[in-house]
């Protein structure tokens, strides 16, 4: 008889299989780095964006004026927050509303820690969801795009597909059919995402997923869309579901 | 007053010079204007308007990161008429529903345009006239 052990142990093999089947379609964003750049982005002596997983890791353990820190609800998060992000974005059950780990790590601080919201893209929120992202390193991207998630993913589907702006270039038209040309410097990846919060050379600093969407609007000059808003939220949802099965890389290196 | 002028202003930018195709190419110059390739050479390379070697090798090798997803420009002229340049710059999507190569003349049907180049071409018809009088001059390959 096989043990339950066993058969788990089985199961996540199969998983795991799965997963690279499909991975296989779609690579990461650091399979299209140069040699050296990749290089300097798995050496975390060199890639800077640790600095901001490290200032994370403060934070976490820090206390707010009132409430508790971080660490108070979520002790041990090596291993208690290991995976967190792979399920990210997701719909929060009580509201209905689609949720990225920035989203949540908002709302644990203002309705837990009843503390003011950082605001996206400040070197806070940065630094923490850098620092939770990279408890999950190495680990599946595992969303959810079925049940209350389907409409947002059916959303960000659409997005990703719709030719927008004044050069009405559609995200697949450069992610899909144009993966591995060269754009100018760029080597157009297949936009997975999987590394944000990322330090990027261009920025001279670590930023969103939401901040590398803008400049992808901006490059078609279309509309950029606020940071967290329901369509970069829609279309995160997205590109994580066509991104199952790749590792979180965060904190990636980016041009 | 101010309102009306801003409106009667946002009206002209919008209204594009007529132009009649024949086969895969617009054979007379947008508004009859004359192009000037020295200009065109500018706007090809400038990031902010043309853009193109985001996309396509041009003519200069000392132009760091050139573009490879479209043809390289060198030998267009040779390839093809000034006529069917200006339709590919025009509107190529005419020919090839699915191009990758972006309308630098046209405003309608396009979604979610930045509002700083609503209502506008990529590139004015002067600008489009620079341009294809630049690439017929690229005649050797
Ligand atoms: C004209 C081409 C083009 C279009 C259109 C475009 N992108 Fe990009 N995108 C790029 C280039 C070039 C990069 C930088 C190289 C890379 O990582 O792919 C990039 C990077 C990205 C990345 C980061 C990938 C990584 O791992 O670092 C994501 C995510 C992304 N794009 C998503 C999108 C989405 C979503 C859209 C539509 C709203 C879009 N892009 C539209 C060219 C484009
Ligand atoms: C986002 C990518 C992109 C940009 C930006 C771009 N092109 Fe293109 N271009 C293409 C592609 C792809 C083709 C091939 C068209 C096809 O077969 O559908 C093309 C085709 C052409 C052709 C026809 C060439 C031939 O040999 O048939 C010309 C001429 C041309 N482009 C000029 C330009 C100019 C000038 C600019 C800038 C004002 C420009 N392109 C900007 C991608 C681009």
């Amino acid at each position: 008889m096989i043990s339950a052990l066993r058969l788990s142990a089985l199961l996540l093999a199969l998983l795991t299989l799965a997963g690279l089947a499909q991975a296989e379609e779609i690579a990461s964003g650091s399979t299209f780095l140069s040699p050296e750049m990749r290089r300097q982005q798995d050496d975390p002596n060199r890639n800077p964006a640790w600095f901001w997983v490290d200032q994370g890791e403060g934070l976490f353990a820090r206390k707010p004026a009132s409430g508790e820190a971080c660490l108070g609800c979520h002790a041990d998060p090596v291993a208690s927050l290991r995976g967190a992000a792979t399920r990210y974005p997701q719909v929060e059950e009580a509201s209905g509303k689609l949720l990225n780990l920035e989203g949540r790590i908002e709302q644990c601080r203002t309705e837990r820690q009843h503390a003011p919201a950082f605001g996206y893209e400040s070197a806070e929120l940065l630094s923490l969801t850098a620092y939770v992202a990279s408890l999950s390193r190495g680990l599946p991207m595992s969303v959810r795009a079925d049940g209350p998630a389907r409409p947002f993913y059916e959303a960000g589907k659409a997005f990703f597909e719709r030719r927008q702006g004044q050069l009405n270039l559609s995200c697949q038209q450069c992610h899909d059919g144009l993966v591995g040309q060269k754009l100018r410097g760029d080597t157009i990846s297949h936009g997975a995402g999987t590394g944000y919060p990322a330090y990027r050379l261009e920025w001279n600093t670590v930023g969103s997923l939401h901040r590398r969407l803008r400049a992808c609007s901006l490059g078609v000059r279309a509309t950029q869309f606020d940071y967290g808003s329901p369509e970069y939220l829609a279309l995160e949802l997205y590109l994580a579901d066509r991104a199952k099965g790749l590792p979180v890389e965060t904190p990636a290196l980016r041009r | 007053m101010l309102v009306a002028l801003l409106a009667a202003l946002a009206a002209q930018a919008a209204t594009l010079e007529p132009y009649r195709v024949a086969a895969d190419a617009i054979p007379d110059p947008l508004g009859g204007l004359v192009g000037v390739a020295a200009r065109g050479a500018a706007l090809v390379k400038d990031r902010e308007r043309g853009n193109c070697l985001i996309c396509h090798h041009g003519e200069d090798p000392t132009e760091p990161f050139q573009g490879a997803i479209g043809p390289p420009l060198s030998g267009v002229g040779s390839r093809l008429s000034a006529g069917q340049i200006r339709l590919r710059l025009v509107d190529m999507s005419r020919l090839d529903p699915a191009t990758v190569m972006p309308p630098y003349y046209r405003t309608e049907n396009l979604s979610d345009v930045a509002e700083a180049y609503r209502g506008q071409p990529a590139l004015t018809a002067q600008e489009i006239e620079d341009v294809v009088s630049y690439l017929a001059t690229l005649r050797t390959e």
